[in-house]
């Protein structure tokens, strides 16, 4: 080959693999975002279907139930607003209390039940994550009371 | 009366900062000496001022003086009292003090180590540490004064957080500023080479120690973040690509990419506008992953408590460092490339590919970052960006890098003949893809592509690391001997090489489990049993624990007993996982103690880690190599 067309095919070879790693890169972004769902919008079946997300809010105070010796445990979430039942089996983050927010990575079962497959705690007493707060602060007034006209809106109660 | 000193002392350190930012820039411009001479009296006076504030925050700590509100948020009576000191840059206000403290330390190093820098050169330089200097000094004392008095005072303060109550992360923060900060100072000397439009191949050798030195600093601190993650966040990751270590690793990543090309420009005096541009990249980079960190705006586990005001403040200092550096780039650094060529096959080609490489993942993962704000920002909801993502879209650049690594360290400058760069390097070449097949499959009993990969690529890193200085050990004495830069570089990618072989072996054949277990029973993971023997409480300092007694064997020999711990801290009445970990040269053994889950039984996660510590050990060699090349001769010579 002469110079000339080895420098072709090298620079052929090269946008060649920019253009596989591009495709790759994309791909797995597309596979690996997570969404954020209100809990409100989860209750009323706006999420996304046969895919991951986020879900955040309170861990409703006494919804905590396990089974007996094992791993598995059901609890309750709420935006101050509706509640979605969440299951999970594995170990828990430090800061998992009742009472306390919570981000659980996970996906919607048939039987309205969230799956979650990640639970995420706060790991500093005053910090929320902005999602989470930015949820609750739209039911709530300033002394996380439910607002008035908020609670009869929710389908599931 | 200690912290109104502390806060005075700040104030003067400002005043010194604005005569130490513009009178020596002035007197370069005039090449006035007398003005030019102020630079180093200011830097040495600045910073005595700011460590005397610095000084005032840890005496208010150590002394308990919770009429401090920063010190009653951040500290208490019962905190042992090495944790009193690191609890001082705990929070935004008292590391944004440290960051201040650190940058003065920077700049007084540069004033007091100059011997061959023209005057002019290093007028400049300091006199833009200063201008740098007066925009944190007036960001401390605007938003954030950690010496804000709390009336009436506190009987007792909030304590630390537990998680920061431990010697790693007590000296991460430091190291880590260290590192960013240092920065700093190769785009001091980038601005300073722009506005003389004099950048020749001395400016290089100039700069480029103190680039190295950062960087080492860079490295212990992020390999130190991350060895503290594995074993204090309780649940045995090594990095989690959360937004907060994006932006400790984004000015690394860069700074890598500077040290090399600055070597070329060193060398050769080519790619100078590209070293300009790295130097801006890596300091803006180091001032955008503080806004991260302490505006908020990203969901991280680091973020510090959200203050918009703050927020804004580094968004226009960002805003004014990024443009200012950019629009004199743009002006000056046309005029400046040299036209010398090199041949396509010649160490410039393979440190130009390493450069876009590097230049390549520090852009996947400010876009990993910075997607979920961007897509916010453009209705589309609120989105994460999860970590398997980035493992994906970080090989794509980092696998070509590893594996070009080798065979650019042997590539001569100008140009290589092909019939000795392949004799030379066809052999280890076999041997590293061997080893990459065998290493898998002996050890650990499968083998996949991508571990072969990893693997021959370690290998290949660590034999071509090492042929140098064989060759020169096994030389008798008189010949030439290897130079510390050439030992420096050599060192820094074995510990690459150590890396490479950790992460590979560890994210291929870790495992993680999580099991249920009652008092007396014995669970298998990885080949080893893990006996649960007793559960029991043991007290603290400040915290009381339920710990757990956990005896390893491996068939039925002794191995170790671990005994993680559940702590609950008395004044935060925070739980806190202490992980039990039984460390080797070649696997971790990982226990870490969950909740009760009735009827007697616990929840746990044993993990058992092969080859976890060579990552550390990896960045730690690094980092050792940078100190062995800032020790070369020619930098020495003219340091004195």
């Amino acid at each position: 080959m002469k110079p000339r067309q080895q420098r072709m095919l090298a620079v052929g070879l090269a946008l060649l693999g920019i253009a596989i790693a591009a495709g790759l890169t994309f791909r797995a972004f597309d596979e690996n975002m997570m969404f954020f769902v209100e809990i409100s919008d989860v209750v009323a079946g706006e999420y996304p279907q046969e895919r991951n997300f986020r879900i955040g809010g309170l861990v409703v105070e006494d919804s905590i139930a396990r089974e007996e010796g094992s791993l598995a445990m059901t609890f309750r979430v709420t935006d101050m607003r509706c509640q979605v039942d969440v299951e999970y089996e594995g170990v828990l983050p430090d800061l998992f209390r009742e009472g306390q927010g919570v981000v659980a990575h996970g996906r919607m079962g048939d039987d309205g039940v969230f799956i979650a497959d990640k639970i995420l705690a706060k790991h500093d007493e005053n910090y929320m994550a902005p999602e989470v707060a930015e949820s609750l602060a739209q039911h709530v007034d300033e002394k996380m009371q439910p607002l008035p006209d908020s609670s009869t809106e929710c389908d599931s109660e | 009366m200690i912290p109104e000193i502390g806060h005075f002392a700040l104030i003067l350190a400002l005043s010194l900062a604005l005569c130490q930012g513009v009178l020596p820039l002035i007197g370069a411009h005039r090449n006035d000496p007398a003005m030019m001479s102020v630079a180093r009296t200011t830097a040495y006076g600045q910073f005595v001022f700011v460590a005397i504030s610095f000084g005032c925050l840890i005496w208010a700590f150590v002394q308990d003086d919770f009429s401090v509100l920063y010190v009653a948020n951040h500290s208490q009576l019962s905190l042992p009292t090495g944790y009193k000191v690191s609890a001082a840059w705990s929070a935004h206000e008292g590391s944004l003090l440290m960051w201040i403290f650190i940058l003065a330390a920077w700049t007084m190093a540069v004033a007091r180590f100059n011997a061959g820098i023209p005057k002019v050169l290093i007028a400049r330089v300091i006199g833009i540490l200063g201008l740098l200097s007066v925009g944190f000094l007036l960001f401390a004392l605007l938003t954030s004064n950690p010496f804000e008095r709390l009336i009436p005072a506190a009987l007792d303060g909030a304590d630390l957080n537990p998680l920061l109550q431990d010697p790693g992360l007590a000296i991460h923060p430091p190291l880590l500023y260290i590192g960013y900060v240092g920065f700093s100072v190769a785009f001091a000397f980038a601005i300073a080479a722009m506005i003389s439009g004099d950048l020749d191949q001395n400016w290089a050798k100039w700069t480029r120690p103190w680039t190295i030195v950062a960087w080492m600093f860079l490295t212990l601190g992020i390999a130190l973040g991350s060895w503290w993650a594995y074993y204090e966040l309780g649940w045995g990751g090594w990095w989690f690509w959360d937004a907060v270590e994006n932006a400790s690793f984004m000015p690394w990543l860069i700074g890598t990419a500077l040290i090399h090309s600055l070597a070329v420009t060193e060398r050769r005096g080519l790619f100078k506008s590209w070293t300009l541009l790295l130097s801006i990249s890596a300091f803006s980079l180091s001032l955008l992953g503080t806004f991260l960190v302490r505006s908020g705006i990203i969901v991280s586990v680091h973020a510090f408590a959200t203050d918009p005001t703050r927020g804004f403040f580094i968004l226009g200092f960002l805003g004014v460092v990024v443009i200012g550096a950019l629009v004199l780039y743009a002006w000056r650094a046309p005029g400046l490339d040299s036209s010398a060529g090199f041949s396509p096959l010649s160490r410039e080609t393979f440190l130009l590919l390493n450069n876009v490489l590097l230049v390549v993942a520090t852009t996947l993962v400010l876009m990993g970052t910075l997607a979920p704000l961007i897509v916010e920002m453009l209705n589309g909801g609120k989105i994460s960006v999860g970590p398997p993502w980035f493992e994906v879209a970080f090989m794509v650049p980092m696998i070509p890098l590893v594996l070009l690594l080798g065979v650019g360290m042997h590539t001569a400058w100008r140009k290589q003949s092909t019939g000795p760069w392949i004799r030379l390097l066809r052999i280890p070449a076999i041997v590293a893809v061997l080893i990459g097949i065998v290493l898998p499959l002996f050890f650990y009993g499968r083998v996949s592509l991508l571990l072969i990969v990893g693997c021959a690529a370690a290998a290949w890193i660590v034999i071509s690391s090492l042929i140098q200085p064989v060759r020169s050990w096994r030389r008798k004495k008189g010949s030439s001997a290897i130079t510390r830069s050439a030992l420096g570089m050599s060192v820094a990618h074995l510990g690459m090489g150590l890396f490479v072989i950790g992460v590979t072996i560890v994210s291929a054949f870790g495992i993680e489990s999580d099991r249920a277990m009652r008092q007396g029973e014995t669970l298998d993971v990885g080949g080893f049993e893990f006996e649960l023997r007793e559960i029991r409480e043991v007290q603290g300092p400040n915290y009381a624990a339920i710990e757990a007694v956990v005896e390893i064997r491996r068939d039925s020999e002794f191995v170790a007993t671990v005994r993680p711990q559940k702590r609950q801290y008395l004044v935060q009445k925070n739980w806190m996982t202490e992980a039990g970990i039984h460390p080797s040269w070649n696997k971790d053994l990982f226990v870490a103690l969950g909740d009760q889950l009735g009827d007697g039984a616990w929840s746990v996660r044993i993990q058992y880690k092969p080859m976890i510590r060579f990552i550390w050990l990896g960045a730690f060699i690094m980092a050792l190599g940078g100190l062995v090349s800032v020790t070369d001769r020619r930098y020495r010579k003219s340091a004195s």
